[in-house]
Protein backbone atom coordinates (compact mmCIF):
# COMPACT_ATOMS: atom_id res chain seq x y z
CA UNK A 1 0.00 0.00 0.00
CA UNK A 2 0.76 3.24 -0.66
CA UNK A 3 2.17 5.56 2.52
CA UNK A 4 1.12 9.29 2.96
CA UNK A 5 4.63 10.12 3.62
CA UNK A 6 3.94 13.75 4.54
CA UNK A 7 1.03 16.54 3.99
CA UNK A 8 2.20 20.18 2.99
CA UNK A 9 0.60 23.34 2.54
CA UNK A 10 1.96 26.20 1.57
CA UNK A 11 0.80 30.06 0.01
CA UNK A 12 1.86 30.33 -3.86
CA UNK A 13 3.57 33.80 -4.37
CA UNK A 14 4.59 33.97 -7.62
CA UNK A 15 7.49 36.71 -6.86
CA UNK A 16 9.33 34.07 -5.24
CA UNK A 17 11.35 32.83 -7.93
CA UNK A 18 12.66 36.50 -9.02
CA UNK A 19 13.58 37.48 -5.29
CA UNK A 20 15.66 34.65 -4.66
CA UNK A 21 17.01 34.39 -7.70
CA UNK A 22 17.68 38.48 -8.12
CA UNK A 23 21.61 40.20 -7.06
CA UNK A 24 22.67 43.06 -6.55
CA UNK A 25 20.63 46.32 -6.57
CA UNK A 26 17.31 44.15 -8.40
CA UNK A 27 17.66 41.84 -5.17
CA UNK A 28 14.43 42.99 -2.24
CA UNK A 29 15.49 43.63 1.23
CA UNK A 30 13.51 40.70 2.34
CA UNK A 31 14.88 38.18 -0.29
CA UNK A 32 17.45 36.51 2.20
CA UNK A 33 15.39 36.11 4.90
CA UNK A 34 12.52 34.49 2.29
CA UNK A 35 15.21 32.54 1.19
CA UNK A 36 15.89 30.70 4.50
CA UNK A 37 12.30 30.42 5.34
CA UNK A 38 11.89 28.09 2.07
CA UNK A 39 14.93 26.14 2.25
CA UNK A 40 13.98 25.01 5.87
CA UNK A 41 10.23 24.25 4.50
CA UNK A 42 11.91 22.23 1.87
CA UNK A 43 13.88 20.35 4.05
CA UNK A 44 10.54 18.63 5.83
CA UNK A 45 9.63 17.30 2.07
CA UNK A 46 13.16 16.07 1.29
CA UNK A 47 13.32 14.43 5.13
CA UNK A 48 9.80 12.61 4.04
CA UNK A 49 11.66 10.93 0.86
CA UNK A 50 8.74 10.93 -1.27
CA UNK A 51 8.19 8.84 -4.48
CA UNK A 52 5.33 10.89 -6.27
CA UNK A 53 3.59 14.28 -4.99
CA UNK A 54 -0.19 15.06 -5.62
CA UNK A 55 -0.17 18.47 -5.87
CA UNK A 56 -3.31 20.54 -5.29
CA UNK A 57 -4.11 23.52 -6.81
CA UNK A 58 -6.27 26.28 -8.79
CA UNK A 59 -5.83 27.11 -12.43
CA UNK A 60 -5.74 30.82 -12.85
CA UNK A 61 -7.91 31.41 -16.16
CA UNK A 62 -4.99 29.63 -17.96
CA UNK A 63 -6.63 26.57 -19.50
CA UNK A 64 -9.77 26.11 -18.00
CA UNK A 65 -12.22 28.92 -18.75
CA UNK A 66 -15.74 30.32 -18.20
CA UNK A 67 -17.15 27.86 -21.34
CA UNK A 68 -16.20 24.94 -19.53
CA UNK A 69 -15.50 25.21 -15.83
CA UNK A 70 -14.73 22.46 -13.90
CA UNK A 71 -14.93 22.62 -10.42
CA UNK A 72 -12.53 19.99 -9.41
CA UNK A 73 -10.30 17.85 -12.15
CA UNK A 74 -7.47 15.65 -12.28
CA UNK A 75 -4.31 15.84 -14.66
CA UNK A 76 -3.72 12.13 -15.63
CA UNK A 77 -1.02 12.41 -18.68
CA UNK A 78 2.42 11.18 -19.12
CA UNK A 79 3.74 15.11 -18.92
CA UNK A 80 2.59 18.18 -18.07
CA UNK A 81 4.01 21.53 -19.41
CA UNK A 82 3.74 24.35 -16.74
CA UNK A 83 3.79 28.16 -16.77
CA UNK A 84 1.87 30.43 -19.24
CA UNK A 85 3.28 33.31 -21.16
CA UNK A 86 1.55 35.88 -18.49
CA UNK A 87 3.09 34.33 -16.23
CA UNK A 88 6.54 34.53 -17.74
CA UNK A 89 5.99 38.26 -17.97
CA UNK A 90 4.48 38.96 -15.15
CA UNK A 91 6.33 37.17 -12.55
CA UNK A 92 9.57 35.60 -15.03
CA UNK A 93 8.98 32.05 -14.33
CA UNK A 94 10.53 29.65 -16.13
CA UNK A 95 8.70 27.03 -18.63
CA UNK A 96 8.83 23.93 -16.55
CA UNK A 97 7.68 20.35 -17.48
CA UNK A 98 7.06 17.57 -15.10
CA UNK A 99 6.52 13.93 -15.09
CA UNK A 100 2.85 12.60 -14.39
CA UNK A 101 1.66 9.18 -12.66
CA UNK A 102 -1.06 8.27 -14.83
CA UNK A 103 -1.27 5.06 -12.78
CA UNK A 104 -2.08 7.22 -9.54
CA UNK A 105 -4.30 9.66 -11.65
CA UNK A 106 -6.40 6.97 -12.64
CA UNK A 107 -6.20 5.55 -9.47
CA UNK A 108 -7.80 8.81 -7.76
CA UNK A 109 -10.48 9.13 -10.72
CA UNK A 110 -11.74 6.03 -10.25
CA UNK A 111 -12.13 5.56 -6.44
CA UNK A 112 -12.87 9.63 -6.34
CA UNK A 113 -16.10 9.34 -8.56
CA UNK A 114 -16.84 5.72 -6.87
CA UNK A 115 -16.83 8.28 -3.24
CA UNK A 116 -18.99 10.70 -4.54
CA UNK A 117 -16.97 13.44 -6.17
CA UNK A 118 -17.48 14.05 -9.85
CA UNK A 119 -14.21 14.33 -10.85
CA UNK A 120 -13.49 15.93 -14.21
CA UNK A 121 -10.12 15.28 -16.08
CA UNK A 122 -7.74 16.06 -18.10
CA UNK A 123 -5.03 14.03 -20.47
CA UNK A 124 -3.33 17.36 -21.89
CA UNK A 125 -2.74 20.15 -19.07
CA UNK A 126 -0.90 22.97 -18.98
CA UNK A 127 -0.28 23.83 -15.36
CA UNK A 128 0.32 27.04 -13.75
CA UNK A 129 1.83 28.92 -10.83
CA UNK A 130 -0.32 27.18 -8.55
CA UNK A 131 1.48 24.20 -8.76
CA UNK A 132 4.95 25.18 -10.35
CA UNK A 133 5.69 27.71 -7.36
CA UNK A 134 5.71 24.47 -4.89
CA UNK A 135 7.73 22.58 -6.92
CA UNK A 136 10.08 25.67 -6.82
CA UNK A 137 9.86 26.11 -3.22
CA UNK A 138 9.88 22.26 -2.24
CA UNK A 139 11.61 20.54 -5.27
CA UNK A 140 13.21 22.65 -7.18
CA UNK A 141 15.01 19.61 -9.01
CA UNK A 142 11.54 18.61 -10.58
CA UNK A 143 12.85 15.08 -10.48
CA UNK A 144 9.20 13.15 -9.07
CA UNK A 145 6.09 12.23 -10.80
CA UNK A 146 3.24 14.47 -9.91
CA UNK A 147 -0.65 14.11 -9.95
CA UNK A 148 -1.93 17.38 -10.35
CA UNK A 149 -5.61 18.22 -8.55
CA UNK A 150 -7.14 21.14 -9.64
CA UNK A 151 -9.88 23.09 -7.49
CA UNK A 152 -12.43 26.22 -9.00
CA UNK A 153 -11.63 29.42 -6.49
CA UNK A 154 -11.76 31.43 -8.66
CA UNK A 155 -14.72 31.41 -10.85
CA UNK A 156 -18.19 31.90 -8.96
CA UNK A 157 -20.30 29.79 -8.01
CA UNK A 158 -17.84 27.64 -6.23
CA UNK A 159 -17.89 24.73 -4.04
CA UNK A 160 -18.28 25.50 -0.39
CA UNK A 161 -15.79 24.70 2.19
CA UNK A 162 -16.79 22.28 3.47
CA UNK A 163 -16.51 19.97 0.24
CA UNK A 164 -13.20 21.33 0.11
CA UNK A 165 -12.39 19.71 3.31
CA UNK A 166 -13.93 16.86 2.70
CA UNK A 167 -12.48 16.16 -1.21
CA UNK A 168 -8.93 16.75 1.38
CA UNK A 169 -9.79 13.77 3.92
CA UNK A 170 -10.46 11.90 0.46
CA UNK A 171 -7.57 12.71 -1.58
CA UNK A 172 -6.03 11.07 1.61
CA UNK A 173 -7.96 7.92 1.63
CA UNK A 174 -7.45 7.62 -1.96
CA UNK A 175 -3.97 7.61 -1.62
CA UNK A 176 -3.74 5.33 1.12
CA UNK A 177 -5.51 2.84 -0.56
CA UNK A 178 -3.35 2.74 -3.42
CA UNK A 179 -2.53 -0.58 -3.96
CA UNK A 180 1.41 -0.15 -4.95
CA UNK A 181 3.96 0.97 -2.39
CA UNK A 182 5.29 4.25 -2.84
CA UNK A 183 5.70 6.69 -1.05
CA UNK A 184 3.51 10.17 -1.51
CA UNK A 185 3.54 13.51 -0.34
CA UNK A 186 -0.04 15.32 -0.97
CA UNK A 187 1.22 18.69 -1.60
CA UNK A 188 -1.73 22.10 -1.92
CA UNK A 189 -1.52 25.74 -2.15
CA UNK A 190 -4.06 28.35 -1.30
CA UNK A 191 -4.13 31.94 0.25
CA UNK A 192 -4.26 33.90 3.39
CA UNK A 193 -6.01 36.97 3.03
CA UNK A 194 -5.51 38.69 -0.33
CA UNK A 195 -6.76 41.00 -2.75
CA UNK A 196 -6.25 41.20 -6.48
CA UNK A 197 -7.60 44.04 -8.46
CA UNK A 198 -9.44 45.31 -6.12
CA UNK A 199 -9.24 48.70 -3.59
CA UNK A 200 -6.89 46.87 -0.82
CA UNK A 201 -4.45 45.16 -3.42
CA UNK A 202 -0.67 45.98 -3.04
CA UNK A 203 -0.60 47.10 1.34
CA UNK A 204 2.27 47.06 3.33
CA UNK A 205 0.91 43.54 4.43
CA UNK A 206 -1.94 41.24 3.44
CA UNK A 207 -5.52 42.94 3.67
CA UNK A 208 -6.87 41.39 6.80
CA UNK A 209 -4.03 40.69 9.18
CA UNK A 210 -6.21 39.42 11.96
CA UNK A 211 -7.58 36.54 9.50
CA UNK A 212 -4.34 35.94 8.68
CA UNK A 213 -3.12 34.93 12.55
CA UNK A 214 -6.52 33.02 13.03
CA UNK A 215 -5.64 31.28 9.79
CA UNK A 216 -2.41 30.11 10.75
CA UNK A 217 -3.72 28.90 13.78
CA UNK A 218 -6.44 26.95 12.63
CA UNK A 219 -3.77 25.16 10.27
CA UNK A 220 -1.16 24.90 12.82
CA UNK A 221 -3.18 23.28 15.63
CA UNK A 222 -6.05 21.53 13.01
CA UNK A 223 -9.33 22.90 14.02
CA UNK A 224 -10.91 22.33 11.13
CA UNK A 225 -14.39 22.94 14.01
CA UNK A 226 -13.13 26.70 14.78
CA UNK A 227 -12.39 27.08 10.86
CA UNK A 228 -15.58 25.55 9.43
CA UNK A 229 -17.17 27.32 12.16
CA UNK A 230 -16.12 30.76 11.03
CA UNK A 231 -15.53 30.68 7.28
CA UNK A 232 -18.31 30.70 4.20
CA UNK A 233 -18.45 31.54 0.78
CA UNK A 234 -19.88 34.93 2.27
CA UNK A 235 -17.47 35.41 4.94
CA UNK A 236 -14.63 35.09 2.44
CA UNK A 237 -15.22 38.25 0.48
CA UNK A 238 -14.50 40.11 3.90
CA UNK A 239 -10.49 39.28 4.46
CA UNK A 240 -10.05 40.45 0.79
CA UNK A 241 -11.70 39.12 -2.86
CA UNK A 242 -9.40 36.44 -3.49
CA UNK A 243 -9.03 34.96 0.06
CA UNK A 244 -11.27 32.21 -2.03
CA UNK A 245 -8.20 30.74 -2.41
CA UNK A 246 -8.04 29.95 1.78
CA UNK A 247 -10.48 26.89 0.83
CA UNK A 248 -7.34 24.64 -0.80
CA UNK A 249 -6.05 24.86 2.61
CA UNK A 250 -9.18 23.87 3.97
CA UNK A 251 -8.30 21.23 1.83
CA UNK A 252 -4.89 20.32 2.70
CA UNK A 253 -6.64 20.72 6.28
CA UNK A 254 -8.41 17.73 5.58
CA UNK A 255 -5.96 15.82 4.28
CA UNK A 256 -3.90 16.47 7.42
CA UNK A 257 -6.99 15.61 9.54
CA UNK A 258 -9.32 16.68 12.14
CA UNK A 259 -6.90 17.57 15.38
CA UNK A 260 -3.60 17.19 13.69
CA UNK A 261 -0.93 19.76 14.84
CA UNK A 262 0.96 20.29 11.99
CA UNK A 263 4.90 19.19 12.65
CA UNK A 264 6.52 22.62 10.89
CA UNK A 265 4.75 25.77 10.72
CA UNK A 266 6.24 29.03 9.58
CA UNK A 267 4.86 32.19 8.04
CA UNK A 268 6.73 35.56 6.85
CA UNK A 269 4.55 38.74 6.65
CA UNK A 270 5.14 40.67 3.31
CA UNK A 271 3.74 43.19 1.66
CA UNK A 272 0.29 42.56 0.35
CA UNK A 273 0.19 39.02 1.60
CA UNK A 274 1.12 37.00 4.35
CA UNK A 275 3.52 34.02 3.34
CA UNK A 276 2.98 30.48 5.56
CA UNK A 277 4.19 27.07 5.39
CA UNK A 278 2.81 23.69 7.10
CA UNK A 279 4.17 20.19 7.26
CA UNK A 280 2.21 17.40 8.45
CA UNK A 281 4.08 14.02 8.88
CA UNK A 282 1.12 11.89 9.48
CA UNK A 283 3.02 8.63 10.20
CA UNK A 284 5.54 10.00 12.20
CA UNK A 285 8.38 12.59 11.56
CA UNK A 286 11.36 11.05 9.82
CA UNK A 287 14.74 10.21 11.15
CA UNK B 1 -24.78 42.90 -19.10
CA UNK B 2 -22.37 40.22 -20.33
CA UNK B 3 -19.81 39.96 -17.50
CA UNK B 4 -19.01 36.96 -19.31
CA UNK B 5 -18.11 38.76 -22.71
CA UNK B 6 -16.29 41.71 -20.40
CA UNK B 7 -14.05 38.50 -19.24
CA UNK B 8 -14.04 36.75 -22.63
CA UNK B 9 -12.17 40.14 -23.73
CA UNK B 10 -9.80 40.49 -21.22
CA UNK B 11 -8.69 36.60 -21.32
CA UNK B 12 -8.03 36.62 -24.57
CA UNK B 13 -6.64 39.58 -24.59
CA UNK B 14 -3.94 39.26 -22.10
CA UNK B 15 -2.87 35.96 -23.64
CA UNK B 16 -1.59 36.96 -26.99
CA UNK B 17 1.36 39.03 -26.66
CA UNK B 18 0.31 40.95 -29.80
CA UNK B 19 -3.36 42.41 -28.77
CA UNK B 20 -2.17 43.19 -25.77
CA UNK B 21 0.34 46.02 -27.79
CA UNK B 22 -2.49 46.54 -30.11
CA UNK B 23 -5.32 47.17 -27.25
CA UNK B 24 -2.73 49.41 -25.31
CA UNK B 25 -1.91 51.41 -28.25
CA UNK B 26 -5.43 51.53 -29.39
CA UNK B 27 -8.16 50.67 -27.13
CA UNK B 28 -11.15 51.96 -29.42
CA UNK B 29 -10.34 50.35 -32.64
CA UNK B 30 -8.98 46.86 -30.69
CA UNK B 31 -12.72 47.10 -29.26
CA UNK B 32 -14.52 47.54 -31.81
CA UNK B 33 -12.50 44.82 -34.24
CA UNK B 34 -12.24 42.38 -31.60
CA UNK B 35 -16.54 42.35 -30.75
CA UNK B 36 -16.76 42.22 -34.62
CA UNK B 37 -14.47 39.33 -34.99
CA UNK B 38 -13.53 37.44 -31.97
CA UNK B 39 -16.58 38.38 -29.36
CA UNK B 40 -18.53 35.36 -30.59
CA UNK B 41 -15.77 32.52 -31.15
CA UNK B 42 -15.86 29.47 -28.78
CA UNK B 43 -12.49 29.29 -27.92
CA UNK B 44 -11.98 25.59 -28.57
CA UNK B 45 -14.35 24.94 -31.17
CA UNK B 46 -13.64 25.67 -35.26
CA UNK B 47 -14.40 29.29 -35.93
CA UNK B 48 -17.53 28.15 -38.56
CA UNK B 49 -19.44 26.82 -35.39
CA UNK B 50 -19.22 30.01 -33.25
CA UNK B 51 -21.83 31.49 -31.67
CA UNK B 52 -24.68 34.62 -32.87
CA UNK B 53 -25.48 36.35 -29.77
CA UNK B 54 -22.76 37.87 -27.89
CA UNK B 55 -22.36 41.65 -27.59
CA UNK B 56 -21.29 44.16 -25.08
CA UNK B 57 -23.45 47.33 -24.00
CA UNK B 58 -22.67 50.23 -24.25
CA UNK B 59 -20.71 50.99 -20.92
CA UNK B 60 -19.02 47.54 -21.37
CA UNK B 61 -17.88 48.86 -24.80
CA UNK B 62 -17.20 52.13 -23.22
CA UNK B 63 -14.83 50.86 -20.09
CA UNK B 64 -13.12 49.18 -22.14
CA UNK B 65 -12.16 51.73 -24.99
CA UNK B 66 -11.55 54.06 -22.30
CA UNK B 67 -9.20 51.60 -20.02
CA UNK B 68 -11.54 52.32 -17.47
CA UNK B 69 -10.05 49.37 -14.88
CA UNK B 70 -12.83 51.52 -12.26
CA UNK B 71 -15.80 51.17 -14.65
CA UNK B 72 -14.77 47.52 -15.39
CA UNK B 73 -15.18 46.79 -11.74
CA UNK B 74 -17.79 48.27 -11.32
CA UNK B 75 -19.22 45.98 -14.53
CA UNK B 76 -18.12 42.86 -12.06
CA UNK B 77 -15.55 42.20 -14.65
CA UNK B 78 -13.09 39.35 -13.03
CA UNK B 79 -10.81 41.64 -11.29
CA UNK B 80 -8.01 38.94 -11.49
CA UNK B 81 -8.77 39.36 -15.48
CA UNK B 82 -8.39 43.13 -15.49
CA UNK B 83 -5.38 43.70 -13.18
CA UNK B 84 -3.03 41.17 -14.78
CA UNK B 85 -4.08 42.37 -18.40
CA UNK B 86 -3.54 45.97 -16.92
CA UNK B 87 -0.28 45.36 -15.71
CA UNK B 88 1.02 43.94 -18.84
CA UNK B 89 0.05 47.28 -20.55
CA UNK B 90 0.95 49.73 -17.92
CA UNK B 91 3.55 49.06 -15.38
CA UNK B 92 5.82 49.78 -17.84
CA UNK B 93 5.37 53.16 -17.66
CA UNK B 94 6.11 53.15 -13.72
CA UNK B 95 8.66 52.37 -11.36
CA UNK B 96 8.72 48.81 -9.01
CA UNK B 97 4.84 48.32 -7.88
CA UNK B 98 3.86 51.77 -8.50
CA UNK B 99 0.78 50.89 -10.77
CA UNK B 100 -0.23 48.13 -8.50
CA UNK B 101 -0.62 50.21 -5.69
CA UNK B 102 -2.02 53.63 -7.45
CA UNK B 103 -5.01 51.10 -9.31
CA UNK B 104 -5.75 50.30 -5.76
CA UNK B 105 -5.99 53.82 -4.61
CA UNK B 106 -8.51 54.48 -7.03
CA UNK B 107 -10.50 52.28 -6.76
CA UNK B 108 -10.96 53.07 -2.97
CA UNK B 109 -12.19 56.00 -3.94
CA UNK B 110 -15.19 54.42 -5.59
CA UNK B 111 -15.59 51.07 -4.22
CA UNK B 112 -15.61 49.59 -0.51
CA UNK B 113 -17.29 46.29 0.91
CA UNK B 114 -19.24 44.72 -0.88
CA UNK B 115 -17.74 44.63 -3.90
CA UNK B 116 -19.51 44.34 -7.46
CA UNK B 117 -21.05 40.57 -8.15
CA UNK B 118 -18.11 39.27 -10.53
CA UNK B 119 -20.25 35.66 -10.82
CA UNK B 120 -20.95 35.13 -14.58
Amino acid sequence: MATVAAVIASTHHPFYYRASTATGADRPPFADEWVAKIEAFRETLTKARPDILVMVGSDHFHQLWLDNMPQFLVGKAPYFDANWYNEEREFGLPRMRLAGDEQLASHILRNGLDAGFDLAFSNELRIDHSITCPIITLRPDADLPIVPIYTNIFAPPLPRPGRFVELGRTIRQLVESWPIDKRVAIIGTGHLSLELGGPRQFGEHGPDPDFDRKAVDWIASGDLDGCLSEVTLDSLHQPGNATHGFMDFMLMMGAAGAGAKADHVDSLDLFHTMEAYFTWYPNGVPA
Amino acid sequence: MSKYLLDKFLYTVDRDPALVERYREDPAGTVAWWEQERANEILNCAVAEKSTWLSFTDDERKALREHDHVALFGLGAHPFLTLTLFIAMFERDHGPLEYQKTYGRVLQEHYSLPYPDIAT
